[in-house]
C-alpha cells in the first residue's frame, strides 16, 4: 500500500514539473525552475509565476478533488457507476458558475462564483441522491444522471445563449468540456478555500465508507451514523466539484476511470480507495491538461475531449458488465 | 394673394414634375441598376450605404446600428434593419441582395432559388482589397461614378497617412480568448500603413488564430492593442484582465482599444490607421 502511495506521488510529482516547463516558448527546463523559484530579469518569472504556475495548480487541484469525489460516491452508493461528471454534479455546477457571471454575482462578490457552483453541485448531488436512492440501483442513477445532466446543459446553454455578450454563447463547451487555458493565481485562490474544506470532510469518510461496504444496517450497528455521512458526502462533494467547474468547467470521467483503475490496487478498500484516487486524479488531469499542450498546441483542445476519449469505452465496458451480472 | 397662391402652385408643380422627370432620366441611363438593394451582412451594409442613391438601399443588417461592430451605427439608424433571415429579405422584395463571402449559404442559396440576384462580397484581407470593394459595390449598385470618387479620396487620405517610419515597433492584437490577426489580414495592413510591425505576423501567423498569453508575455511588444470589453460577462474577455497582462502593461506597452474602424473594408479603416500614427507618434522611443 505505502509502495502504490509512494508511486502515485512519484508520478504526480513528475507530471507537476512536467506541465511547470511545457509552453509555447521553448526555454529550458532548467532556466524555467530557476525563473520560477528565483525569479530575475526579464518576462520568463512572470510567465513561470502567473501563467505556468496557476496552471499546473490547478490541474492538480482539480484532479484530485474528482478523484476523490469519484471514489467518495462510488464507496456510498456501492455502485462504479457514480461519476460527478456523469450523473450530473458538474452539470449542476457549471449552471450555477454561469448563473453568477453572467447575473454579476460574480462581479460584486469575489466568493460569488464559486459559493453559487457549490449551491449547483449541492443541488445536483441531493436530487441524484433522493432519486436515485440509497443503494443506488444502476438503472435509477444513470436515469437521474441522465435528466440533471440534460436539464442543467439546457439552462447553461439558455443562459449563455441570453447573454447580451456576442462571447457568452460560444462558450457553452468550456462549460461542458473543462479547459485551464489561461487561467491565473486568481482562479487558485478562489477555488482553494472550498476545496480545502471539501477534502477533509472528503477524507473523513473512509471508516464509514468501509463499514457501508456490509450493508447498512452492519454499518450502523458497527456505530456508523447514516444520516451524518450522507450530509457530509453531500457538503464534501459540492464544495471539490463546485470550486472545481468554478474555475476550469466541467470536466467528465476523471472520477469513473482512477477509482476503477486503483481499486484492486488497494483491495478494493474504499478507505485506501479514496486518497489513491486523489493522486490518481491528479496525475490524470495532469497528464490530459499536458496532452491538450502538446497534440494541438494552437487549438485549445477541451480537457474533456481528452477525458472522454479515455473514460467513456470504459463506461459503456462497466455498464456492459453491470447488464451481465443482473441477467 | 389668391394670385401668389396660385402662382407658387404653378412654380412647385413645375418644379415637381421638372424633378420627376430628372428622375425618370435617371433611371433609363441606369436602367440596370438596381432599385430595391437589401444588404445583410455588416461590411457590405457600410459599403452600400456610402455609395447608394437616395431609397436605393431599403434596408440594412441589424449588426449595422451595433455602434461595437459598425463604423457607421448612426447612420444605419435611418435604416429599417433585418436579421439575414431567407424570409424577412425576400418579403422586402428587392431586387439585389448584397452579402459577405461568409454569410450563411443555407441562406444564400435560399434567395437565389427563389430567383432573387445576390451578390457576394469577399473580406478585404488588404487596404488595397478595401478599394476593390468599393469599386465592386459601386459597379453592383450602378454607382460608378461615386465608386470612383469614394477611391480617389481613400487613395488621397492614405498617402497623406502612410507612414515609411525607419524604426517600427512592434504591435500586438490580443482580442477575447487570446484572438490575434497575423499576415495576410486587414487588421496586419492597418498596422503596416501606421508603421508598426505586426508581432504575430513575425512569429509566423498568417490569417486570424489564437496567440498564447505566455509568447504574448515572452515577446514583450512595445504597443498591446485589444478590444474593448462588451456588455455583459464572459469568460472569453476574462483572460484580457489576467494579471500577467496587467503586468505587461505597466511595462512598456500601450494599451489600444480597437474600434469597429478595423472590421470592416471601408474608408474608414483610415480612422484606424490614423489613431494608430497618434500612438506610435506618442511613444517614446517610437516616433520619428
Amino acid at each position: 500500500m505505502s509502495r502504490l502511495a509512494l508511486a502515485l506521488s512519484a508520478l504526480v510529482a513528475v507530471l507537476f514539473a512536467a506541465s511547470l516547463t511545457t509552453g509555447p516558448s521553448n526555454t529550458s527546463t532548467l532556466s524555467d525552475l530557476s525563473a520560477l523559484l528565483l525569479g530575475g530579469d526579464g518576462p520568463l518569472p512572470l510567465v513561470m509565476r502567473e501563467i505556468r504556475l496557476p496552471r499546473a495548480l490547478l490541474g492538480l487541484m482539480i484532479g484530485a478533488s474528482l478523484g476523490l469525489a469519484g471514489a467518495a460516491m462510488q464507496g456510498y452508493l456501492r455502485n462504479p457507476l457514480a461519476e460527478p461528471g456523469l450523473i450530473g454534479v458538474s452539470g449542476s455546477a457549471a449552471l450555477g458558475a454561469v448563473l453568477a457571471i453572467h447575473t454579476g454575482l460574480a462581479a460584486v462578490f469575489t466568493l460569488g462564483l464559486p459559493l453559487a457552483a457549490l449551491a449547483g453541485a449541492g443541488t445536483g448531488v441531493l436530487l441524484v441522491l433522493m432519486l436515485a436512492g440509497p443503494r443506488g440501483a444502476s438503472i435509477t442513477l444513470i436515469l437521474a444522471g441522465i435528466a440533471i445532466s440534460a436539464l442543467a446543459a439546457a439552462l447553461t446553454s439558455l443562459v449563455l445563449n441570453l447573454s447580451p455578450n456576442p462571447y457568452a454563447a460560444s462558450e457553452i463547451v468550456f462549460w461542458m468540456m473543462g479547459s485551464l487555458a489561461d487561467r491565473s493565481m486568481t482562479h487558485v485562490w478562489l477555488a482553494l478555500p472550498l476545496m480545502l474544506v471539501g477534502w477533509v470532510g472528503l477524507a473523513t469518510l473512509g471508516r464509514g465508507l468501509d463499514a457501508l461496504t456490509l450493508g447498512e444496517d452492519a454499518a450502523e450497528a458497527m456505530g456508523i451514523r447514516l444520516t451524518r455521512l450522507r450530509l457530509t458526502l453531500v457538503v464534501g462533494t459540492a464544495c471539490v466539484v463546485g470550486a472545481a467547474t468554478a474555475v476550469a468547467g466541467a470536466i467528465g470521467f476523471v472520477g469513473l476511470v482512477v477509482p476503477h483503475l486503483l481499486r484492486p490496487l488497494v483491495g478494493a478498500r474504499p478507505s485506501r480507495l479514496l486518497w489513491a484516487s486523489a493522486l490518481g486524479g491528479a496525475a490524470m488531469v495532469l497528464a490530459a491538461d499536458l496532452a491538450v499542450r502538446l497534440v494541438l498546441p494552437e487549438r485549445d483542445l477541451k480537457l474533456g475531449v481528452l477525458t472522454a476519449l479515455v473514460g467513456a469505452p470504459l463506461f459503456l465496458h462497466l455498464i456492459y458488465k453491470t447488464r451481465a451480472e443482473m441477467t | 394673394m389668391w394670385g401668389c397662391v396660385r402662382l407658387s402652385r404653378l412654380i412647385s408643380l413645375g418644379l415637381a414634375l421638372a424633378f420627376a422627370g430628372a428622375v425618370t432620366a435617371s433611371v433609363t441611363r441606369a436602367d440596370s441598376a438596381p432599385r430595391r438593394v437589401v444588404s445583410i451582412n455588416l461590411c457590405t451594409d457600410q459599403l452600400a450605404m456610402l455609395l447608394a442613391a437616395p431609397g436605393q438601399l431599403v434596408s440594412v443588417s441589424d449588426l449595422a446600428a451595433d455602434p461595437h461592430s459598425s463604423a457607421m451605427a448612426d447612420t444605419a439608424r435611418a435604416y429599417p434593419v433585418n436579421q439575414g433571415r431567407a424570409e424577412e429579405v425576400y418579403l422586402l422584395a428587392p431586387d439585389l441582395v448584397v452579402a459577405g463571402a461568409y454569410t450563411d449559404p443555407a441562406t444564400v442559396q435560399m434567395l437565389r432559388r427563389v430567383g432573387l440576384r445576390v451578390e457576394q462580397f469577399d473580406t478585404a484581407k488588404s487596404l488595397t482589397d478595401t478599394r476593390d470593394r468599393i469599386a465592386q459595390m459601386a459597379r453592383v449598385l450602378g454607382r460608378e461614378e461615386e465608386g470612383a470618387a469614394l477611391i480617389a479620396k481613400f487613395d488621397a487620405d492614405l498617402a497623406v497617412l502612410e507612414t515609411k517610419a525607419g524604426t517600427r515597433p512592434r504591435a500586438a492584437l490580443y482580442h477575447p480568448n487570446g484572438y490575434t490577426l497575423g499576415g495576410g489580414t486587414l487588421a496586419d495592413d492597418i498596422l503596416r500603413a501606421a508603421g508598426f510591425r505586426n508581432l504575430a505576423a513575425e512569429l509566423g501567423h498568417r490569417g486570424g488564430g489564437t496567440l498564447p498569453l505566455e509568447q504574448l508575455v515572452m515577446a514583450a511588444p512595445d504597443l498591446l492593442i485589444s478590444a474593448a470589453p462588451l456588455p455583459g460577462a464572459s469568460r472569453s474577455e476574462a483572460v484580457l484582465g489576467h494579471p500577467a497582462l496587467d503586468a505587461l502593461r505597466k511595462g512598456r506597452a500601450g494599451l489600444r482599444i480597437t474600434s469597429p474602424d478595423w472590421i470592416c473594408g471601408t474608408p474608414h479603416v483610415l480612422n484606424a490607421v490614423e489613431r494608430l500614427t497618434e500612438a506610435r507618434r506618442a511613444m517614446p522611443e517610437g516616433g520619428q
